[in-house]
């Protein structure tokens, strides 16, 4: 490893002017689960490591009538024991508390899981399923970019050098509207999603669904919003046909890959069974909130 | 390489070690503090070998920088003797067998002593969610998840 410089800045601005100020490459640390590891395996390259865990607002989480404000260092582990959010975001918590085993959720993070932009993330399609945004904070100034549009390759997102995660930003979910996550992985737990899918519906009086978000993760390079399969579900009771229609459609945009945890057949459609399933679980969910 | 000055506290006690930057937490408890209970398995945060607490909160110490420990709290599997008396759940591991080369020993006792701070009554489930990032290649698991069973057991009548 060739970290050669170690800063814990206690404030973002301290922060952002610690981003621009080297010639040596310089990486925000949240959790470091990634970013250690990473460092080990490249010890060639110098690195400078922007510790933001000791800056509070990136630590903390409010939640209100405006919804989730979110700081993106919190672990998962502190997370995923925050009663009100899962009571509003259950499919949100469900992807954190399925990130690696309790020592790796006791230093991992939602925001750092979206800035190491894997395309097999949990919490990324989680994120997009209920309209999650990121604000992003530089020497210029801050900017929001919905988490769709956030990644944009593998390990790759649309932040410029100089920029960092401030706030993942969600609106509280109305009565009649909630999410679920699911993934497929071969073991029962502590493994890397093979294909996952992050839903998010609304109900009204009548149990019809009047808006949908279905994302899928681990079957193209990045997490992939699918408007054809919420189109699928929008206007229907969430009936099994309209449900395998949503299902045919999220395999229907998946582009994967074929590798040691499985090939292109099998999560083209395994993605459709757990957009189905995890559809189900929202639609009992959204039915008990309202 | 820039040596830091890291002022922490492990298992109570308050220490003091100069590191460099880009050393692990693991290779600062075991290489300058001579805490060599933590073992290094993978060194890639996926055996828990490594497992220790910061501020209370169970992690693989492999993860951490050694840096990162000042000002905070490090709990390690040295820190379950009280008063030179066994912790109630290394008495049942060895009572129950529940090792054999005993590498991923230190691990599971922290681990599971940081569960049963959480959840006095764990269930058999819940014992092998919680212990899930800890690898024995040795026992099968069954021996370690009847000896934390009995642990919480007797930590419950006191």
């Amino acid at each position: 490893m060739a970290v050669v410089d170690y800063n814990a800045p206690q404030s973002v601005q301290e922060a952002v002017a610690l981003l621009s100020g080297s010639d040596i490459k310089t990486k925000v640390m949240a959790g470091g689960t990634d970013l250690i590891i990473q460092s080990k395996s490249q010890a060639v390259e110098p690195l400078r490591v922007v510790d933001l865990k000791h800056i509070a607002e990136m630590m903390s989480y409010s939640l209100d009538d405006g919804g989730l404000s979110l700081g993106p260092c919190m672990c998962c582990a502190e997370f995923t024991a925050l009663h009100d959010v899962e009571t509003l975001y259950p499919g949100l918590v469900e992807a954190a508390y399925l990130i690696g085993s309790t020592q790796v959720q006791g230093r991992a993070s939602i925001g750092g899981n979206l800035c190491n932009s894997s395309p097999a993330a949990d919490t990324i399609p989680a994120l997009i399923a209920i309209g999650a945004k990121c604000r992003i904070v530089g020497a210029g100034g801050e900017r929001t970019v919905a988490v769709e549009d956030f990644v944009t390759g593998v390990g790759r997102n649309c932040m410029q050098s100089g920029e960092l995660l401030q706030r993942i930003l969600v609106a509280r979910p109305a009565p009649g509207s909630r999410d679920a996550y699911l993934r497929f992985i071969p073991r029962t737990e502590m493994d890397i999603a093979v294909a996952g899918a992050g839903i998010s519906v609304t109900l009204d009086s009548q149990g019809v669904c009047t808006a949908a978000r279905v994302a899928i993760g681990a079957v193209a390079q990045t997490a992939l919003l699918v408007a054809s399969a919420a189109d699928a579900l929008i206007g229907t009771q969430l009936d099994d046909a309209s449900v395998a229609k949503a299902a045919a459609a999220a395999s229907a945009a998946a582009s994967p890959i074929t590798d040691r945890r499985g090939t292109i057949e099998f999560r083209r459609h395994i993605v459709g069974v757990l957009v189905k399933r995890a559809t189900l679980i929202a639609k009992e969910r959204a039915q008990a909130s309202l | 390489m820039t040596g830091v000055l890291v002022s922490t506290t492990i298992n109570g006690d308050a220490v003091q070690f100069a590191c460099p930057t880009d050393e692990t937490l693991l290779d600062s408890l075991r290489n300058r503090v001579g805490l060599t209970g933590a073992k290094e398995g993978c060194g890639t945060g996926d055996c828990g070998a490594c497992s220790v607490t910061l501020d209370g909160r169970l992690v693989c110490a492999c993860l951490v920088l050694g840096v990162e420990a000042n000002g905070r709290e490090i709990g390690t599997v040295e820190g379950l003797v009280e008063d030179g008396k066994l912790h109630p759940l290394q008495e049942k591991f060895i009572e129950h067998a529940a090792l054999q080369c005993g590498i991923c020993t230190p691990g599971f006792l922290v681990a599971a002593k940081t569960l049963l701070e959480k959840n006095p009554k764990p269930s058999e489930e819940q014992i092998r969610y919680a212990l899930a990032g800890n690898l024995c290649r040795c026992t099968g698991y069954d021996k370690i998840v009847r000896a934390v069973q009995a642990a919480a057991k007797e930590m419950r009548k006191k």
